[in-house]
């Protein structure tokens, strides 16, 4: 719309229908991105690496292009943050419960509430000890770090409750997406190391990780049919960092 | 009709939705707290009801079905909406905190994960004691 794009009026028309039809595009794109993750999975790679993984790890560095919104920051990609945005992937992510076993959840919910308190517990206080080794004094801040250490939503929702100041918060949110996009790649190659290949295992990961982007994306390059499992307990991470950081934690920390 | 499945799959989202935010307010907190999650579970329980009724036919479950095989593709759309170049030029105490608390929460979960096994040790998956 606004680009300054090339004078030739085809090339026009053609910059206006993907503007008008963003979310089509992004399916013809990321089509496309699955067509050669596979291919090279598959005659490249010997299927060592699942393509799914490849999709994801093409699909970061595209991300690249852009800034704040990855690649949907460039006009023409736009539509890319309709289908990867909030609604699609809750709404899709709903749907993996069709195939999830309700006795398997039944015989994990112990261990996954335990591993959802443990989970923030652990990234809250091991980011704050990391933050007041790297010079950060300030209960305020080291909270917020904290905080982001769990996801990068809990940061900015702490930072802002507890009054930290606007670059506190960006670095609360850069950690909590380094966390994500780590999660994401580092999943599929530690799952035999860490005994993720179950259903029970996932329910646990989902909890002690809680970023549901990257527990989906890890768990979907590692085994389909744990997705849903892990995304069950990731879900409650988020809210129950919101409950804890900005105020128990904050209390801790102050106390200290 | 495949809309049926589709209509089922909004209902239970929007249910787990409004849950989530119900529950969040109710603890003062104004965001969604495992909205998804309960959505999951009313499917879950619309799936074995329906099913006990003989009220789920094929063509109904194929409309839920499209959706949870859509979800790698949106999945990767996602992964490409990422502010990664944020998290690249976060600086080290970024990197230092985004990685050390990931890797210390994924080697905790082979420690959690034998909660609630003792019971199943006679399924052959995994070996009593086993030393690894």
């Amino acid at each position: 719309m606004k680009m300054p794009c090339p004078n030739h009026p085809r090339m026009e028309i053609a910059r206006d229908i993907i503007d008008k039809n963003g979310l089509i595009f992004a399916f013809l794109c990321v089509g496309l991105v699955m067509v050669f993750s596979f291919w090279v999975a598959k005659h490249l790679l010997g299927n060592k690496i699942p393509g799914v993984a490849i999709a994801i790890v093409i699909g970061l560095a595209l991300a690249l292009l852009g800034g704040n919104k990855g690649i949907a920051d460039v006009p023409l990609f736009a539509g890319m943050a309709v289908l990867g945005g909030a609604m699609l992937r809750d709404f899709a992510v709903v749907s993996t419960a069709m195939s999830a076993d309700l006795s398997q959840v039944k015989r994990a919910g112990l261990a996954g509430l335990i591993a959802l308190f443990t989970g923030v517990s652990v990234s809250f206080f091991l980011g704050v000890l990391i933050a007041l080794a790297m010079g950060y004094t300030d209960a305020v801040s080291l909270t917020t770090i904290g905080a982001g250490a769990c996801t990068y939503i809990v940061g900015p929702v702490t930072g802002t409750a507890i009054g930290a100041s606007s670059d506190v918060i960006a670095i609360s949110v850069a950690t909590g997406v380094v966390k994500t996009i780590f999660t994401t790649i580092v999943t599929p190659l530690i799952a035999k190391a860490i005994q993720l290949d179950n259903p029970h295992s996932a329910i646990v990961f989902g909890g002690l990780l809680g970023t549901t982007s990257g527990v989906i994306a890890g768990l979907a390059a590692t085994d389909e049919k744990l997705v849903p499992y892990g995304a069950l307990t990731a879900t409650f991470y988020t809210g129950l960092g919101c409950l804890l950081c900005p105020s128990v934690f904050y209390l801790v920390v102050a106390f200290f | 009709m495949k809309i049926y499945g589709v209509a089922l799959l909004a209902a239970c989202f929007l249910i787990g939705k409004l849950l989530g935010n119900l529950l969040g307010q109710l603890i003062n907190i104004d965001s969604d707290i495992g909205g998804v999650g309960f959505a999951m579970f009313l499917l879950m329980a619309a799936n074995i009801y329906l099913r006990r009724k003989n009220l789920l036919p094929p063509e109904t479950e194929s409309g839920i079905l499209f959706w949870s095989a859509m979800y790698i593709p949106i999945i990767v759309a996602m992964a490409a909406t990422l502010n990664v170049r944020a998290a690249l030029s976060g600086g080290f105490v970024t990197l230092a905190a985004g990685v050390g608390v990931t890797v210390a929460c994924m080697l905790l979960v082979p420690v959690l994960s034998k909660i609630g096994r003792g019971d199943e040790n006679a399924l052959p998956q995994s070996p009593e004691d086993g030393d690894r």
